[in-house]
């Protein structure tokens, strides 16, 4: 509460100049003393979807092998690899994105995209812009490397309460693993599983270092190109608000730190919700 | 009677079609399986690659730039030779600061919810208050620190980055000592009530005693995690290229520099930045791994 009150006071003179206008609005001119989040805000929900629609079937994926295929004395040395992924401190992954997988990237994937698809409609587009390796697409990717271990434990742990009775009733009617897997596992932890991956998105979305260093740290939004440069709400604040100056500029800074507690409370609180609501169906059935 | 007969002989066509159609459907529904099992597998080795390749590169790169200097000299100014002295020290001061500061309130804190109000009113706010400060954005609790701290005092300062620190691990060590509290079986206390121990003995050297490693691993979680944290420090300790031990100006510290060096296009501060990497990854898994057998002792 304390937070959000303070920062609700730092961000006053940018809240009193553009209410709510400041979401829609995209220039972002400290010299004019102008300012407004959208480019930000889109740079930080595009990185974040781009890393779920990765990390969500990969995680999936992991969980499956970690309970279904696995075998028992591989389980464990296995889960704590995955968790360490998650240790590995965040700037450890941008300095790595930037200097050894940017690079990597921008010639193996991006240039053979690029050479593919130029002319293409919408695929052209997406894929235009310089492939240096850095911006949207790459920050993506690492934002899910970063996130796949969050969902595969939350997921695992889920996987693993379902009822034991429920797996071997469907084994002997002749489901297969995927089928059980599929078709009574996943219904019976639906709401565990999205609990999940909204943690993982609000990870994702609270996630600055290592998006400061590979998102390039451009304010356009000129092209919805995925290899053009950008910015989002965190990598804004991690560069500028050390050096904006007292006054508008500062409070506008506040003022994205605002909208950005408010994303991941909302998302955060939702998860929570699916996951008590997990918890009290597992109260009831046994 | 022929009729009969090839009412029998048809159901038999019939049979050996479902058979066959049965069939079909069993073979592709074992390819569907087999194909979703490979997949599966494939997650698995797509996770433990990143893994694998992120070490590698920190390992490669971090022994290149890894030196006795490391150790002893200051941050250097563009292209010429010095250390991460100054950093390690400042990181150093302000994680073990913050962990002194933040695991006190958090133990106090884990043993309330856990023994004295765990089902009343103010614990579930409480709880639900500590869930959304455990996965807040880093950086927004360092613009919290700042917008309370650092404008009051107009620098920026160790301290500001120690209470940011703290903040971080409060919340951290709360839901491991409450995790870990409520794990101790009823029985253990209960017989310590029966004879006749205050409530404030009880939890002090039966139930903090049974459940001492579960703590202690949160404690050295939430240590690894402050540790390699960049984000709250950039606008609170910011960044000193001389060593300090003076919480009131500003500190530099290990993750904050290897940003800056990384950063900039100088040769020498990007390898100096890998031997930073290399120390820090080393330090954070090393602690990782720590708790991890410490657990692992207790089951």
């Amino acid at each position: 509460m304390g937070i959000l009150l303070s920062l609700v006071m730092g961000a006053w003179p940018a809240i009193e100049k553009y209410g709510l206008g400041f979401l829609t609005s995209s220039t972002w001119d400290p010299v004019k003393n102008d300012y407004g989040g959208l480019v930000m805000i889109y740079g930080t929900v595009s990185t974040s979807l781009i890393a779920l629609l990765i990390a969500v079937p990969v995680s999936f994926g992991i969980a499956l092998f970690l309970t279904e295929l696995s075998p028992a004395w591989l389980k464990r040395p296995l889960g704590t690899a995955i968790e360490l992924l998650a240790a590995v401190p965040s700037i450890v992954y941008g300095m790595w994105g930037l200097l050894v997988f940017g690079p990597i990237l921008a010639k193996y994937v991006q240039q053979p995209l690029q050479a593919a698809f130029s002319g293409v409609p919408v695929i052209g587009a997406l894929v235009s812009g310089p492939p240096v390796g850095i911006g949207i697409l790459s920050a993506g990717i690492i934002l899910a490397i970063m996130i796949i271990p969050f969902i595969a434990s939350v997921m695992r742990d889920v996987f693993e309460v379902t009822p034991p009775l429920l797996k071997e009733s469907a084994y002997a009617l002749g489901a297969t693993t995927w089928e059980v897997m599929w078709k009574v596992v996943l219904p019976y932890t639906k709401a565990g599983v999205v609990g999940g991956i909204m943690l993982g998105l609000g990870r994702a979305i609270g996630e600055t270092m290592a998006i400061t260093f590979v998102i390039g740290n451009m304010n356009q939004l000129d092209s919805i190109s995925l290899f053009q440069a950008a910015n989002s709400i965190t990598s804004a604040l991690a560069n500028e608000f050390a050096e904006a100056g007292e006054g508008l500029h500062q409070a506008s800074l506040i003022y994205l730190g605002l909208v950005l507690f408010f994303i991941t409370f909302i998302v955060l609180s939702f998860s929570k919700l699916l996951l008590s609501q997990l918890k009290k169906s597992e109260g009831t059935a046994s | 009677m022929s009729a009969v007969l090839k009412s029998t002989s048809a159901q038999l066509v019939e049979k050996q079609n479902n058979e066959a159609t049965r069939l079909a459907k069993f073979a592709k529904r074992k390819l569907v399986n087999r194909i979703a099992l490979v997949l599966s597998l494939g997650a698995m080795l797509f996770g433990l690659f990143w893994l694998a390749w992120i070490l590698w590169e920190t390992l490669r790169l971090g022994l290149a730039g890894l030196s006795i200097a490391a150790f002893t000299q200051m941050t250097p100014p563009p292209n010429e030779v010095g250390g991460l002295a100054n950093a390690l020290w400042g990181s150093f001061l302000m994680v073990m600061l913050a962990a002194c500061i933040g695991t006190p309130i958090g133990i106090m804190a884990g043993i309330y919810l856990a023994e004295y109000g765990s089902k009343s009113r103010l614990a579930s706010v409480t709880r639900f208050v500590n869930d959304i400060l455990l996965s807040a954005p880093s950086i927004v609790i360092g613009l919290f620190v700042y917008a309370v701290v650092v404008t009051r005092f107009k620098s920026f300062s160790g301290m500001a980055g120690v209470l940011a620190l703290a903040l971080i691990v409060i919340p951290v060590v709360i839901r491991t000592t409450e995790n870990m509290l409520s794990l101790v079986p009823a029985g253990l206390r209960e017989a310590a009530y029966a004879l006749g121990s205050p409530k404030w003995k009880v939890i002090l050297s039966i139930t903090l005693r049974a459940s001492r490693a579960g703590v202690v691993t949160g404690i050295l979680l939430a240590v690894a995690r402050i540790s390699g944290e960049t984000a709250p420090l950039l606008f609170t300790a910011l960044s000193n290229q001389f060593w300090t031990s003076n919480l009131g100006e500003p500190m530099a510290s290990l993750p904050v520099t290897i940003f800056k060096f990384a950063m900039s296009p100088y040769e020498n501060w990007q390898q100096l930045a890998w031997a930073g990497v290399l120390i820090i990854t080393v330090a954070v898994l090393g602690l990782n791994i720590l708790a991890r057998v410490l657990t692992r002792n207790k089951q």
